[in-house]
């Protein structure tokens, strides 16, 4: 089971290695959403530094959302997920390495970014650690709800405005304790409230969203 | 047990039986909304603070009750029709979606309404306003899929999945919205309702019951059409046609060509 696990998530990288501007794109998406808001509201360093852990939250999220859509496309029109549901492995483990493939090109580019952003933005330090720690329990969170999204609109022929809509609602626990423990901490607070909150959404939805997109899988695919 | 959940099951069967409850629930959903909006906007006394707007509240808390009661019940019955696969359960799910989401705009608008004259704003990002918000971009979403498909079949199973997934996390939704509003606002306006006197609180629930059934009545009313759409290949769907056909002929007192 865990050489099926390994074998998934080295092929997704591989394929995502091989054509690095999906990989590069919602990057530059992430950091050019964040610094149009300087641009928007002013350079007012007090106002950037209230509204930093909510604006790049909220861009976390959307460049989240806009890799999301190649977890499953490709493997969906060549006709390799179908073979992947054929196999005698549970298709919840292949999600699953797959969302750990995902979050790897998707997640992980982000969090290393984020530290410049917070700069950027007039973040303290401290603050600045505290983004990081949310960033690496949030954006696998991001990646697993996302994975129900795609998996429910893989087969229809228009699905990204749609993923949005289904998937967004569902950030929002994380986008709250995400945002809300930068904003605790800049405040002087310790955050390990929040960061304890999201680390039991990161373990609540790693037990649970495989199932559910590996259930979504099997009805689009059928 | 079995037996009866697919008797019931069955798009002919629930056609007759619902047929005979509507009236009975359609009359008794007019009987309690007449007797709720008289006791509520005329019988009962206006609030001390509050004064007349407090009678916003008999919309307002029905149809919040409503809205969540309605997902519950979308989610259960999307779950049933995925699991065992009884095709009632998924037009049921399917057609509850915009109802709930009708109440859901409801409970916002009146919401709103009322906190213009109390809040001094149309809207406050309050933790009970704010999940209403959320709750109605779900039953969007929800609808929003249910649509995309083609197939009525993949349609329903992926969106009963999807509502699944949403009454899980409702939940969660609920209580870090609230969490981020105390933390945001220490003082919430809180709306007082601790205690409500008899007066205020028998309209109050005369008028949660009446709105109950008026969703029971709306749903039974979609659910049949919706069944009629969707069988209207089958031989029974063409006798019942035809027998509404023959009726309006016969009360019309004239040929009925044109119907057919």
């Amino acid at each position: 089971m865990l050489k099926v696990f390994q074998v998934i998530v080295r092929r997704d990288l591989t394929l995502a290695l091989r054509r690095r501007a999906q990989i590069v794109n919602p990057l530059v998406f992430f950091v050019i959403v964040v610094s149009l808001f300087p641009l928007g509201v002013g350079p007012e360093p007090n106002l950037l530094k209230t509204l930093a852990p909510g604006v790049i939250w909220v861009a976390a999220l959307l460049a989240a959302m806009l890799s999301l859509e190649g977890m499953f496309h490709s493997d969906f029109e060549d006709g390799s997920l179908e073979q992947l549901l054929l196999t005698a492995h549970p298709v919840s483990l292949t999600v699953l390495a797959k969302v750990v493939a995902h979050w790897l090109v998707a997640g992980l580019p982000l969090i290393v970014l984020a530290p410049l952003l917070g700069v950027l933005l007039h973040l303290p330090g401290e603050s600045i650690q505290v983004l990081v720690i949310t960033l690496a329990l949030g954006t696998p969170v991001l990646s697993l709800i996302g994975a129900i999204g795609v998996a429910l609109t893989v087969g229809l022929r228009r699905g990204g405005v749609l993923l949005s809509l289904l998937v967004l609602p569902l950030y929002i626990p994380v986008l709250i304790f995400g945002a809300g423990a930068i904003d605790v901490a800049s405040s002087g607070v310790s955050a390990s409230a929040h960061l304890f909150i999201l680390g039991a959404l990161l373990a609540l939805a790693l037990s649970l969203a495989p199932w559910a997109a590996a259930a979504a899988l099997r009805i689009s695919i059928e | 047990m079995w037996v009866w959940l697919h008797k019931f099951g069955s798009p002919k069967y629930f056609f007759t039986i619902s047929g005979r409850l509507l009236p009975w629930l359609g009359g008794a959903t007019l009987l309690l909304l007449a007797a709720g909006l008289y006791l509520g906007l005329f019988a009962s006394p206006a609030d001390y603070q509050q004064r007349d707007s407090v009678r916003i509240m008999y919309i307002h808390v029905p149809s919040a009750w409503n809205s969540m009661f309605i997902y519950l019940l979308m989610a259960v019955s999307a779950a049933i029709g995925l699991i065992w696969n009884i095709k009632i359960a998924d037009i049921v799910a399917a057609v509850s979606a915009p109802i709930g989401a009708s109440f859901t705009f409801l409970t916002l608008v009146t919401g709103s309404l009322w906190g213009k004259p109390m809040w001094g704003t149309w809207w406050e990002w309050d933790a009970r306003l704010t999940s209403e918000l959320i709750l109605l971009f779900l039953y969007l979403g929800y609808m929003a899929l249910q649509s995309a498909f083609e197939d009525r079949r993949t349609a329903a199973r992926a969106s009963a999945v999807l509502a699944i997934v949403g009454a899980v996390n409702l939940p969660i939704i609920y209580y870090s919205v609230q969490w981020w509003n105390t933390l945001h606002q220490p003082q919430s306006l809180g709306v007082g309702m601790s205690t409500i006197h008899a007066s205020m609180l028998i309209p109050l629930l005369l008028m949660a019951l009446a709105f109950k059934l008026f969703f029971f009545t709306v749903l039974l009313i979609r659910t049949r059409s919706e069944v009629l759409e969707r069988e209207r290949n089958s031989g029974w769907v063409q006798e019942v046609i035809e027998e509404m056909a023959a009726k309006t002929e016969t009360n019309l007192g004239r040929s009925g060509n044109e119907y057919r």
